[in-house]
């Protein structure tokens, strides 16, 4: 019996909501007595993954086939499948990301266990039962959740567990290959793009995110968001309509029907505060809201505020960011 | 082509979330239910590609007698027939169990939902779907079309970057903004879903995995400090050294 945590890669690097994730399943299995394997898939550095020890990870299971390099759920899942029942594995670990999310789900079929998404808490294993704390209603409100089968696998949300840290420990890496077949790669991109960041932080990694509205008046003005971030090494997001007009493109847009971000700090500019926009960050741990109009429902759920215009206030932020010792 | 799309009933984005005394369960007193945000762009570009392709599209609700209102919405806007599963989603292993016997006796070319629920936000039904009918799951996707009558070409968002997907028909796909744009039902739409077949069918024997068994709200936030505005700098120093988020 054993915890198998899902690591993704990212150009040859652990993502950090996976270290999450590996520091999230070595305390679980501290918890249970037993130990804690990675399996990682794909195209990620040996030195990446000797690394894991650091976050008490013994093991770690390794899938280099060269058709793994982009993501297709059937193949990971028959890899992952393979490492779970070697290790016999009790609990499986991910990071609630699109891949994690997508191969935890298929994994509860496969291996006839119960999952739990966006989890926010260790689980309490009192009297047998096995609970944990997860987000729900949009980030309203928070369920506990009895996992009942002899398989547990649980999607930890981003930035809810930290990345514990233990320099110098290292893990063992043993490859593993699973009979992939052509049929497991029917869904195989043909082609990926990725944004291109300009060097900056990729918004679902987040730890600190400067978020544009209305309030910035058109896109020709997007350089205050822009060179804010940079100073505080943000990702940068923007509101509904934001997108909507083609001020920015729809892959920053953060609400109820776009990203659900939870970062360490969400500064809002020009961004009033709509529900449906609240539903998307109101689980970032620091809430800074920046609008001229004093009664923007978003000073409500904010940690900080600031009234004021923007072209004035945010120049004044970036020299301050920038005048800060990195 | 045959599109089936699962709609799930969810309290109203501006809905105020309450639940019993005993925090055992969601209080729906006073709460307006809609149809989930995003399985309406999975349901508008069903009935999209329908008018381009031909076909029909069908609605599935796993849900109690509630829920007929806005199944009924769905058939306005343009699905043709529509399935209830009498049953109260327990969790996402129930409702995928109800699903893919539904696709299994029907068999469906093209399987479309939202992303997830704005209510249990699991994203976990579409692949468990997808896994239990043995045919690949594409999300979450932001554009759909068709290739031939036997390809669909999706645009599925990944971290930081997005990938383009070629897959055979059948297969299971989840909606996200931009895929569509959710339309009004008009007067005509209202009125002839009326007269469209909504047939209601008993739930196949499935047991959920996943019990809930406690609710609670995030504690209250402690108000907000405000920052004049000639003095923006400082909250830099504040966010380092009080927040310590810097």
């Amino acid at each position: 019996m054993s915890v198998l945590v899902f690591v993704e890669g990212l150009n040859g690097e652990i993502k950090k909501s996976s270290l999450e994730a590996a520091s999230y399943g070595s305390q679980v299995a501290q918890q249970l007595g037993t130990s804690a394997t990675a399996v990682a898939i794909g195209e990620v550095h040996e030195e990446a993954l000797t690394k894991l020890g650091e976050q008490g990870i013994s093991k770690v299971l390794y899938d280099a086939d060269d058709r793994l390099k982009q993501f297709v759920a059937d193949a990971y899942v028959k890899v992952i499948a393979k490492a779970a029942q070697q290790e016999n594995a009790a609990v499986l670990v991910f990071s609630n990301s699109n891949i994690g999310a997508a191969v935890g789900a298929k994994l509860a079929v496969r291996l006839n266990g119960s999952l739990a998404t966006n989890v926010t808490s260790l689980p309490k294993t009192d009297g047998g039962s096995f609970t944990v704390t997860r987000g729900v209603f949009s980030g309203k409100a928070f369920a506990d959740v009895a996992l009942t089968s002899d398989v547990k696998i649980i999607a930890v949300k981003k930035n809810a567990y930290d990345i514990t840290s233990n320099a110098g420990s290292t893990a063992t890496v043993e490859k593993i290959s699973a009979d992939l077949a052509d049929t497991d790669f029917a869904a195989a991109p043909k082609e990926t793009v990725m944004q291109d960041t300009d060097g900056g932080v990729l918004l679902p990694e987040a730890e600190i995110v400067v978020s544009g509205g209305r309030g910035l008046k058109g896109p020709e003005n997007w350089h205050l968001v822009e060179d804010l971030a940079k100073a505080l090494g943000a990702a940068t997001a923007c509101s509904k309509p934001v997108s909507d007009m083609d001020w920015r493109p729809h892959h920053e847009h953060v609400g109820q029907t776009g990203i659900t971000v939870s970062p360490n700090l969400y500064i809002a500019i020009g961004i009033s505060g709509a529900i449906q926009h609240l539903a998307g960050v109101n689980s970032s741990k620091v809430i800074v809201v920046i609008n001229k109009d004093p009664e923007a429902p978003f000073f409500k759920a904010a940690d900080y505020g600031i009234v004021g215009d923007a072209f004035e206030v945010v120049p004044k932020l970036i020299e301050a960011a920038r005048a800060l010792d990195k | 082509m045959k599109i089936l799309v699962c709609i799930s009933n969810v309290p109203d984005t501006t809905s105020k979330i309450n639940f019993t005394a005993d925090n055992k369960e969601f209080d729906k007193n006073g709460v307006q239910f809609v149809i989930n945000p995003w399985d309406e762009y999975a349901l508008t570009r069903a009935i999209e590609l329908k008018e381009a392709k031909g076909g029909t599209v069908t609605v599935l609700n796993v849900g109690e007698a509630d829920a007929e209102p806005n199944i009924r919405k769905a058939l306005a806007i343009g699905a043709d027939e529509a399935i209830r599963v009498n049953a109260q989603p327990k969790d996402a292993f129930f409702v995928a169990q109800q699903i893919a016997a539904i696709a299994k006796e029907n068999k469906y070319d093209l399987i479309l939902m939202g992303k997830e629920s704005i209510d249990y936000n699991g994203s976990q039904v579409h692949n468990m779907v997808g896994e239990l009918l043995g045919i690949p799951t594409v999300v979450p996707a932001f554009k759909l079309d068709m290739v031939d009558d036997t390809t669909a070409r999706l645009e599925r968002e990944i971290e930081g970057g997005k990938e383009v997907v070629e897959v055979k028909l059948p297969f299971v796909a989840s909606a996200q903004q931009p895929m569509s744009e959710p339309r009004i039902p008009n007067m005509r739409g209202i009125m002839t879903a009326r007269t469209k077949p909504l047939k209601v069918v008993e739930p196949v024997g499935a047991e959920a995995k996943a019990e809930y068994v406690n609710y609670s709200k995030p504690e209250k936030k402690s108000g907000v400090k405000m920052i004049a505005p000639e003095n923006a700098g400082e909250l830099i120093t504040l966010l380092r050294n009080e927040a310590k988020v810097l």
